[in-house]
């Protein structure tokens, strides 16, 4: 969220080097807000929701104003909403080491240490994001029946390690890509040997980079759904799907949905607050150099 | 301890589908304790060579000693040297202090040791009050200093230096070029360095090295390749501004500049005469021409170049291009014709213009 705020001002050099249509700085500032009340809109009225009784809730025109209840979220908590979150603790939590483990040796050999054939890993590595995974799910769906792994943590962290993997080598690449050469060479002559130079030189460098990675993959699985949807029930489902629990044929329950959403956002939010200016700065630094 | 150094044969060959050898057969013995410089135009090589020595560059063929130890194949760690990057190559995440003591570190020396070490390195270069520091926190002047503070406190058998003052502005490259000159005099560590700036190598360097193509032109002291280049991109090369070179026809005793004959040295001639020239590349510096007011050639003054002591003059004579050095407080107007004449005998350098030789 908090990279979506940011993101108008970000936009915002443009118009100001054209002279023709210079902006004052006043008009920036109301500019960004409107923009930035824009994207945030859903999650106050999210928010806002969350607070209301289910009569509230469905009053046309909208109430603004109520006496803000926690009724709705204690009825989450109580209505089974702990498993589903250790679930996607466990599966996020899991993913994102390994992800990190295999990443970081495969961004830094596809990067200070080319290895042959680097372009056509890199290549392979982005094409595995190219089937839309609808297409794959049906054999994905026989193959955790067959290997037993259907409604288990397990399934999920295989596929929310592999589905972040190329992303975060690519992301990782260019990190370790703006690593000065000649620093490293300073450290071989200094008299430190590969693991001495990983530890104490690059890595120090690159953390940034490291922490911004894994936060997007932090976000990416504990959002994540269409896996979790198709090849979890009871027993495995991660919050989305308990989320889509609320959505039942005798209709909507509009401010416990809302209770809930909020809790499930919470985390993803806490992290991306503290995070906020190394994300911001991470994915910036891949990008531009 | 400070050691020789001797590069024997060394190339460095970048395979391809035309293989280019970067540094060709370089023959270099640099004796304890010498300050060397490496000099020479872009892609010339120096660097490399620098940085086969370094171990940072394979050695394709030949071999490279630093003291009595074969070096070739190993790796930096155990070559006992130390460098300085034109870039400065320091740590970001180290404070100035750690910076400087990282090496020592790695070597296992106590923490009192390296604080000895370091502290001593500061004083020696006016760091001591931004030990604390992050390098992001320093002028590119003060980067420059702990790169070197790095280097001297491995107390090393040779410092490489690539280019370590291109990066400062150019008041202060010429105070640190002489700071660095003083500390390799006290430190007395052999060093060599590497620069395009032939101003900074005739200035810092016991002997001079000058490449051209991966191969050694010519190492020699830098008055000896003043006076004697061996070969016409020696001679264009050092100096500034740089040496007037014309082919000229060859006449008797000397060689036809429009309508007059400069003399040349009868050895000059001879030699000339015996590889059955008919035209030479012939050389003079700016500093070695003057003003006349009777014989010379003469020159139309395309431009002034006033720098205060002296001025320049920028002219044509026929097709050939000359610079002369002038007294810079009754420089003549560009429009001007002046005449010309050799400032004294001996000052003037010959080539063969087929093999760029000198002739002698």
């Amino acid at each position: 969220m908090t990279t979506l705020a940011t993101r108008p001002e970000t936009a915002t050099p443009a118009p100001a080097r054209k002279p023709k249509r210079k902006l004052g700085p006043g008009a920036l500032t109301v500019v960004t807000w409107v923009i930035a009340i824009l994207f945030v809109f859903p999650l106050l009225w999210m928010i806002l929701t969350a607070f209301k009784q289910e009569a509230d809730a469905y009053t046309d025109p909208p109430k603004l104003f109520f006496s803000p209840t926690f009724d709705q979220i204690a009825n989450v908590l109580k209505g089974g909403f702990l498993p589903y979150v250790s679930n996607s603790a466990f599966v996020t939590v899991l993913s994102t080491l390994l992800v990190l483990l295999l990443g970081i040796p495969a961004a830094y050999a596809l990067s200070l240490a080319p290895v042959k054939k680097t372009s056509n890993a890199l290549g392979f590595f982005l094409s595995t994001k190219m089937l839309p995974i609808v297409a794959a799910i049906i054999p994905l769906y026989i193959i955790s029946q067959n290997t037993e792994l259907l409604d288990t943590v397990w399934a999920l962290v295989i596929l929310y390690t592999s589905m972040n993997l190329p992303l975060a080598i690519w992301m990782m690449r260019s990190f370790f890509l703006e690593v000065p050469h000649e620093m490293i060479e300073a450290g071989r002559i200094d008299g430190a040997n590969l693991p001495t130079l990983l530890r104490k030189i690059i890595m120090p460098v690159v953390a940034p980079g490291i922490a911004a990675t894994a936060l997007i993959c932090v976000i990416f699985s504990w959002t994540e759904f269409f896996y979790a949807v198709n090849l979890t029930a009871a027993r495995a489902g991660t919050v989305p799907v308990f989320l889509v629990g609320f959505i039942t044929s005798e209709g909507l329950y509009w401010a416990q949905l809302s209770a809930a959403a909020l809790l499930a956002s919470l985390p993803v939010m806490i992290v991306g607050w503290f995070a906020q200016n190394h994300l911001v700065r991470g994915l910036s630094m891949g990008a531009v150099k | 301890m400070s050691a020789e150094v001797v590069y024997e044969k060394a190339s460095r060959i970048y395979p391809g589908a035309q293989a280019v050898r970067a540094v060709d057969q370089l023959d270099l013995d640099v004796p304890d304790g010498e300050f060397l410089v490496l000099v020479g135009p872009s892609g010339s090589g120096k660097s490399t060579a620098l940085r086969m020595l370094a171990g940072l560059e394979d050695v394709d063929e030949g071999a490279i000693r630093i003291g009595d130890r074969d070096v070739t194949g190993l790796p930096p760690k155990d070559r006992d040297i130390a460098m300085v990057f034109q870039s400065y190559a320091l740590y970001p995440h180290m404070t100035v202090a750690d910076n400087m003591g990282f090496a020592l570190k790695l070597r296992g020396l106590s923490k009192a040791d390296i604080d000895a070490k370091v502290a001593e390195a500061a004083k020696m270069l006016d760091l001591s009050k931004y030990l604390d520091r992050k390098p992001k926190a320093l002028s590119g002047g003060q980067r420059q200093r702990v790169a070197m503070g790095r280097a001297i406190v491995r107390e090393p058998s040779v410092f490489l230096m690539d280019e370590p003052l291109s990066n400062l502005d150019a008041k202060l490259r010429v105070e640190t070029r002489a700071n660095i000159a003083k500390l390799q005099q006290r430190l007395g560590t052999t060093t060599i360095y590497v620069t395009h700036d032939q101003v900074e190598a005739m200035t810092m360097g016991d002997r001079v090295a000058v490449l051209k193509d991966g191969v050694l032109q010519q190492c020699a002291s830098p008055r000896e390749l003043y006076e004697n280049p061996t070969n016409s991109f020696v001679a264009g090369f050092i100096g500034s501004p740089a040496m007037n070179l014309a082919n000229l026809p060859l006449t008797e005793g000397g060689v036809k500049l429009g309508d007059v004959v400069l003399p040349l040295p009868r050895s000059v001639v001879s030699a000339a005469s015996s590889q059955d020239l008919k035209e030479v590349t012939f050389g003079v510096r700016p500093e070695s021409l003057q003003l006349v007011s009777e014989g010379g050639f003469e020159l139309v003054v395309e431009l002034v170049e006033e720098l205060g002591a002296d001025a320049y003059l920028h002219g044509k004579v026929g097709d050939d291009r000359f610079v002369v050095r002038v007294d810079g407080r009754t420089p003549p107007r560009m429009g001007d014709n002046v005449r010309v004449g050799l400032r004294g005998e001996g000052e003037t350098h010959a080539f063969n213009p087929e093999t760029t030789l000198r002739l002698s």
